[in-house]
């Protein structure tokens, strides 16, 4: 479960999240809508501890995660999986050192044990047989899809996507929203979505939060925000611009 | 105080802050047998081996160039055989440390600032955090420890290429007589002279390392932030090891001293 309380975030003199406050449940997906730069991506850090917020608390299964030093949160990570909007693949190792890099880090595993996993999880995301390729040879989506292997092989109990689908054409976008719900109903795990695809927040959120001027706009289920007239949440939704943005 | 110089003494005292508070946690991470030896081993190997060529090179003809100015000077008072003498103790105590943390300062340390510095920028830092890996674990200790080990080892070679590079100038170019040239050496380079040069080396190791990781973690966003850190890794590492290296000699000179 994760519950976030009156989360204040500002860069400088730019106030980025003004009060936010929500609660996920355990086995729960949730996408986070809102438009570029409104702050989504530094939400969803905030979730994992790689961002300390100036006020307010995160939660994780009861536990605050605010006050922890970077060794305590360490504890905490071991819970989640987070996919990158750029994979953040390490790029002096092959596809299989990525995945394995969990497992080996903090499993006492055989070297028979570590590559049958590897092999299942990359069949899992559609990647069987690219055990030997280098990270830098991949294309966007194959990368993707390597950075949620590696996210996932530990058997995390929440798996953050940031932007999965951005930079990707709508035959790759539409694989890997298949993905992430193949992965939540298989694993049984929480999923957040940050994204401003609204195919992929249809997909893979029951519930949405709409980010809009640092705080939460909207919330409810995607069918709910979907329908929405409400003017904002409209104009996200259909893609217009501001008559000044012309 | 100007604005400027007060920022930059700011800048200054964080920095160094920020590479003490680096060292303290590499130190905790140390004890705490967090290192894996095989990437310990690639970061002596990246280190030490890849180094051979500048350390070679750079001990060869500065043992060369000490020989043949310290021949000239001694020449005229009828000293020449005490010619590599001058170039074992220097060797040993002051060239052969410093000269061998600078050239690795500039191979090296700029490499680390540059790989882990592009790491920060492409969220790779980040995705070992989520991974639930110590980025001081993974990169830092790593490169700290070869580092400590490495360079006392690339101080030993370039001391004897350099004493033997001033020995073959002294006797086939300048042609002093031979048994005297090594037979003064070894009576006046003493094991005191390369245990201090083999210590200083040890202490440069550890500057190059973390002045290199902490300029990479640090380093500010793009290509610029990039090519800056690495600058800054070369330039604040050499400058480090120059003003350290003077303290150092005062403070074992004196132990040696007293000894």
């Amino acid at each position: 479960m994760i519950e976030v309380r009156q989360l204040h975030k500002g860069f400088g003199a730019q106030e980025v999240l003004d009060g936010i406050s929500f609660r996920i449940e355990s086995g729960e997906s949730v996408a986070i809508i809102g438009r570029s730069g409104c702050g989504k991506s530094v939400l969803l850090k905030h979730l994992i501890g790689l961002l300390q917020p100036d006020s307010g608390d995160v939660l994780i299964d009861g536990e605050t995660i605010v006050r922890m030093n970077e060794r305590q949160l360490l504890w905490v990570r071991r819970k989640f999986g987070m996919v990158f909007q750029s994979a953040a693949l390490f790029d002096s190792m092959t596809v299989a050192e990525n995945v394995a890099f969990g497992l080996r880090r903090h499993e006492h595993l055989t070297e028979a044990e570590i590559a049958r996993r590897v092999a299942e999880t990359l069949d899992l995301v559609d990647l069987p047989g690219t055990e030997n390729k280098n990270s830098a040879e991949l294309s966007g989506g194959m990368r993707k899809r390597v950075g949620l292997a590696r996210a996932i092989i530990y058997e995390p109990q929440i798996v953050l996507y940031d932007e999965p689908t951005t930079g990707l054409d709508p035959i790759v976008s539409d694989s890997i929203d298949q993905l992430i719900l193949r992965v939540r109903d298989q694993l049984k795990v929480t999923t957040v979505v940050v994204t401003h695809d609204m195919r992929t927040a249809r997909r893979a959120g029951q519930r949405v939060l709409m980010l809009h001027n640092r705080k939460i706009y909207a919330t409810g289920t995607a069918d709910e925000i979907f329908a929405s007239r409400d003017a904002v949440v409209r104009q996200f939704i259909d893609g217009v611009a501001d008559a000044k943005e012309n | 105080m100007n604005p400027l110089a007060n920022r930059q003494a700011q800048d200054t005292l964080t920095g160094l802050g920020q590479i003490t508070l680096l060292a303290r946690d590499a130190f905790a991470s140390l004890c705490r047998l967090r290192v894996t030896w095989r990437d310990v081993l690639f970061q002596m190997y990246f280190i030490g081996v890849k180094s051979q060529l500048v350390v070679l090179v750079t001990g060869a003809f500065t043992g060369m160039v000490l020989g043949a100015q310290t021949y000239f000077q001694f020449h005229k008072v009828k000293m020449d055989t005490a010619s590599l003498a001058v170039v074992g103790v220097s060797m040993c105590s002051e060239l052969g440390p410093v000269l061998t943390a600078l050239m690795v300062a500039g191979r090296v340390g700029g490499a680390m600032a540059a790989e882990i510095g592009t790491m920060r920028v492409t969220e790779q830092i980040d995705a070992l955090r989520t991974l639930a890996t110590h980025p001081v674990d993974y990169l830092v200790v790593p490169r700290l420890v070869a580092a400590h080990i490495v360079l006392p080892l690339l101080t030993v070679e370039a001391v004897v290429v350099g004493i033997g590079a001033g020995y073959l100038v002294g006797v086939y170019l300048l042609g002093i007589d031979a048994t005297y040239l090594w037979y003064n050496m070894l009576r006046y380079t003493h094991d005191v002279d390369l245990v201090i040069g083999l210590i200083k080396a040890f202490i440069f190791g550890g500057i190059i390392a973390l002045v290199g990781c902490h300029k990479g973690m640090t380093c500010g966003l793009g290509a610029q932030g990039v090519g800056r850190a690495t600058m800054e890794a070369v330039v604040y590492a050499s400058i480090s090891i120059l003003i350290t290296n003077f303290f150092l000699t005062l403070v074992m000179g004196k132990l040696v001293g007293q000894l």
